[in-house]
C-alpha cells in the first residue's frame, strides 16, 4: 500500500485519481479464460501423456520410435504440450504480476516467462515431429 | 517483490505492562497494539488487565473500560456498538472482525490480542488509515445509474431481482476483507479488493441499472479484477457472514459471458 502520508508525490493527487490510474486496461478475460480451458483440456491430454510414457518405459529404441511415430501418439503429443506450456505461461504470469512489484523488472520477467514457455513447447513439438515423421521423410 | 517481513520502523517492541485492577478476581489479560505518531519510536505492544466483573461482554467494552479506567491514550474507532456501523474493525485473535460482535469468552484462552487492520498504513494504534480503500468504494460508482426518463415514482424491480441483491447490500464497509486478502496486500494499490467488488457487483445484478456493461467495462482489468485468486480469506472473516469471493466469481462469470 501507498503510504498516503510519508509520501507527497503521492500525497498531492487525490485517493480517487490514485486509485482509477490510468482506467481499467479492457483485457484480462481471455487470459482467465484460457488458463480455465487449458485447465480442462490438460486432464484427458496428461492422462494419455502418461500412459505413452508407461507404454515407452522399457521398451526397445525401435519400439519405442514405433509407438511415437504412430499418429494419434504424436497428435495426442503434440496436443499435450501446447496445452499444458500454455496453462503454465498463463499461471507464471499470475504469479510474476502478484509478486513482482517493480516495473522494469515485472516487465522483463513477464517476456522472459513467454520466450521460455515458446522455447519448450517449439523444443517439445520439434522432437515429437523428428522422431514421428523422421522414417518418412529420411 | 512483495514484502514478507516488517520495514525496521515498523517491528514492534515490549511494551507497557499496566497494572492490574486492585481487588479483582476475576481478569482477563489484553496485548494491544500501540503507535504514536508523533514520538518517533516502533510499535510496541502494551499489556492491559482488565475487571470482567465490571465490565460488559464484548471485546470493545473491554477496550473501552481500559480507555476510561487505565490508560485514556488507547486510540481506537467505534461509534455504534452493534455491528451496524463498521468502525471497530480490527484484527483480534489473528481474525479481522468487528470488537462490538465479538465476544471475550469466544476469544478462547490466555491473553486477548489485538492488532490493527492487517497491512494499511496506521495512523495511531488501532486506527488504519482507509482512505484509499473508500477511494476505491468510490472509483466502482456505488449509486443507481439509468439514462430512461425517471419514473414519476419509483424504479420497479420484481421480488426475485430484489432477492438477487441480499447477502450484498447488507455489507457495512468495514474493510474487515480487503485488508485480509494476500492479493490485496501485495497489490493494494491497483486491485480494488473483496469489499469494493462485492459493492461492484451488487450494482452489476440490480435489475434497474442501466449501467451494467459500462461498470464491467471498468473492472475489466488483470489487476483491478482478476487479482482475485479465489483465497476466501474475505468470506472467512466477514463479521456480517457474507461472501465477496461468491461475488467476485460472478463477476468473472459475467466477464466470459459477454465475451464468449
Amino acid at each position: 500500500m501507498a503510504d498516503n502520508r510519508a509520501d507527497t508525490r503521492v500525497s498531492m493527487r487525490t485517493p480517487l485519481a490514485r486509485v482509477k490510474g490510468l482506467g481499467a486496461a479492457g483485457h484480462g478475460v481471455e487470459h482467465w479464460w484460457l488458463h480455465r480451458v487449458t485447465a480442462v483440456a490438460n486432464i484427458p491430454l496428461v492422462i494419455a501423456f502418461v500412459i505413452v510414457v508407461a507404454a515407452l518405459a522399457g521398451s526397445s529404441y525401435q519400439d519405442a520410435i514405433a509407438i511415437v511415430s504412430h499418429p494419434l501418439v504424436a497428435i495426442l503429443l503434440i496436443l499435450a504440450v501446447v496445452s499444458v506450456t500454455n496453462h503454465m505461461r498463463l499461471g507464471m504470469q499470475i504469479v510474476i504480476e502478484d509478486y513482482v512489484h517493480d516495473k522494469g523488472l515485472r516487465v522483463v520477467a513477464v517476456i522472459a516467462n513467454n520466450f521460455y514457455a515458446a522455447v519448450i513447447a517449439v523444443a517439445c513439438l520439434y522432437a515429437i515431429l523428428k522422431v514421428s515423421l523422421g522414417r518418412i521423410l529420411v | 517483490m512483495a514484502q514478507f517481513t516488517l520495514p525496521k520502523n515498523s517491528q514492534y517492541t515490549e511494551g507497557k505492562s499496566w497494572p492490574k485492577p486492585a481487588g479483582a478476581t476475576n481478569v482477563q489479560e489484553f496485548r494491544i497494539y500501540r503507535w504514536n505518531p508523533d514520538d518517533g519510536a516502533n510499535p510496541r505492544i502494551d499489556t492491559y488487565y482488565v475487571d470482567r466483573d465490571d465490565c460488559g461482554p464484548m471485546v470493545l467494552d473491554a477496550l473501552l473500560w481500559i480507555k476510561n479506567n487505565v490508560d485514556s491514550t488507547l486510540t481506537f474507532r467505534r461509534s455504534c456498538r452493534e455491528g451496524i456501523c463498521g468502525s471497530c474493525a480490527m484484527n483480534i485473535m489473528g481474525g479481522n472482525t468487528l470488537a462490538c460482535t465479538l465476544g471475550i469468552d469466544d476469544c478462547g484462552d490466555g491473553a486477548i490480542k489485538i492488532y490493527p487492520l492487517p497491512h494499511m498504513p496506521v495512523l495511531k494504534d488501532l486506527v488504519p488509515d482507509l482512505t484509499s480503500f473508500f477511494a476505491q468504494h468510490a472509483s466502482i460508482e456505488p449509486w443507481l445509474q439509468t439514462e430512461t426518463a425517471e419514473p414519476e415514482t419509483e424504479w420497479r424491480q420484481t421480488p426475485e431481482d430484489r432477492s438477487k441483491l441480499d447477502g450484498l447490500y447488507e455489507c457495512i464497509l468495514c474493510a474487515c476483507c480487503t485488508t485480509s486478502c494476500p492479493s490485496y496486500w501485495w497489490n493494494g494499490d491497483r486491485f480494488l479488493g473483496p469489499a469494493a467488488l462485492l459493492q461492484a457487483y451488487r450494482w452489476l445484478i440490480d435489475s434497474r441499472d442501466e449501467n451494467t456493461g459500462e461498470r464491467l467495462d471498468n473492472l475489466h482489468d488483470p489487476f483491478r479484477l482478476y487479482r482475485c485468486h479465489t483465497i476466501m480469506n474475505c468470506a472467512n472473516t466477514c463479521p456480517k457472514g457474507l461472501n465477496p469471493a461468491k461475488a467476485i466469481a460472478e463477476i468473472k462469470k459475467m466477464m466470459v459471458a459477454r465475451a464468449v
